[in-house]
């Protein structure tokens, strides 16, 4: 299933997830220490932050680590500068527009 | 032309809303007909390659204008715009959805709130567009994108094919 990235981190659970993975990758049991939940919600958490490809599985010996896929999130970095660009290139178009009507004017 | 305009641009993933700053070297009532004049908007909006075309327009609360943004092939990609909220030369509020051309709706879409004001000279916009989803804003930076790099490959095209003769 497609997942939103938005959906990933519009959690604070999920966001806490990140942040704590993001200083090193850990096993769930070692996540779940750190929230007052049960180990089934962190476990969905991670199910959809896996989904979403912000995170990933890796096997050491017979323990799952889950690690933070820093690429991923600087896609949403990359992405949020391109919709800047946009805005930036549509308003340089309009102080055109405006500077033309005022000359026009006088 | 001032370079030192004010030009702010954040995302609050959190609240799903793109908050966006801008100052204009222009007097408030001009800002205000840029933002809701069809004719004007036309002239802007869409970034180049990329041109807009209004097809129809009706400013004032439950009025819509409809209008599509096309690439340099011709490729149109229409949306509607509905205005839900208005004071005059203050701040407009609509909520914009992608559409076909028959005007059929593709929902959701997004909610806009546009905030004007004036000081010093200048006439500061803010806005805030707020989406159900991060997925359908990417859609949009696709079609913009991909526009772009249509008209890129036109481009070489039309080089290979000067530089032949």
């Amino acid at each position: 299933m497609r997942r939103d990235i938005f959906q990933a981190i519009a959690d604070p659970t999920r966001r806490a997830i990140i942040t704590l993975i993001a200083v090193q990758a850990m096993t769930p049991n070692a996540i779940a220490d750190n929230f007052h939940i049960t180990r089934q919600a962190v476990s969905k958490h991670l199910r959809i932050l896996t989904e979403c490809e912000l995170i990933k599985q890796e096997y050491k010996g017979r323990e799952i680590y889950y690690q933070l896929e820093i690429d991923k999130m600087k896609e949403i970095d990359k992405w949020i500068e391109q919709f800047r660009k946009i805005w930036e290139t549509r308003f340089n178009q309009l102080d055109k527009v405006l500077s033309t009507i005022k000359k026009q004017k006088k | 032309m001032t370079n030192t305009l004010l030009f702010d641009f954040t995302v609050d993933k959190v609240k799903k809303t793109v908050y966006i700053t801008r100052e204009f070297d222009a007097d408030l009532s001009l800002v205000w007909d840029a933002f809701t004049k069809a004719e004007l908007i036309d002239q802007w909006i869409a970034p180049k390659p990329m041109t807009a075309k209004t097809k129809y327009q009706d400013f004032k609360v439950g009025g819509k204008r409809f209008y599509a943004m096309i690439s340099p092939e011709g490729q149109e990609r229409w949306a509607m715009q509905e205005y839900t909220s208005i004071s005059p030369k203050t701040n407009f509020k609509m909520y914009n959805a992608f559409a076909d051309k028959d005007e059929n709706l593709e929902l959701p879409g997004s909610e806009w709130d546009h905030n004007f004001s004036e000081g010093n000279g200048t006439t500061t916009v803010n806005i805030a567009i707020y989406n159900e989803s991060l997925e359908r804003m990417e859609r949009i930076l696709d079609g913009f994108t991909q526009g772009m790099k249509m008209s890129l490959s036109n481009l070489e095209n039309l080089l290979a094919t000067l530089s032949k003769k």
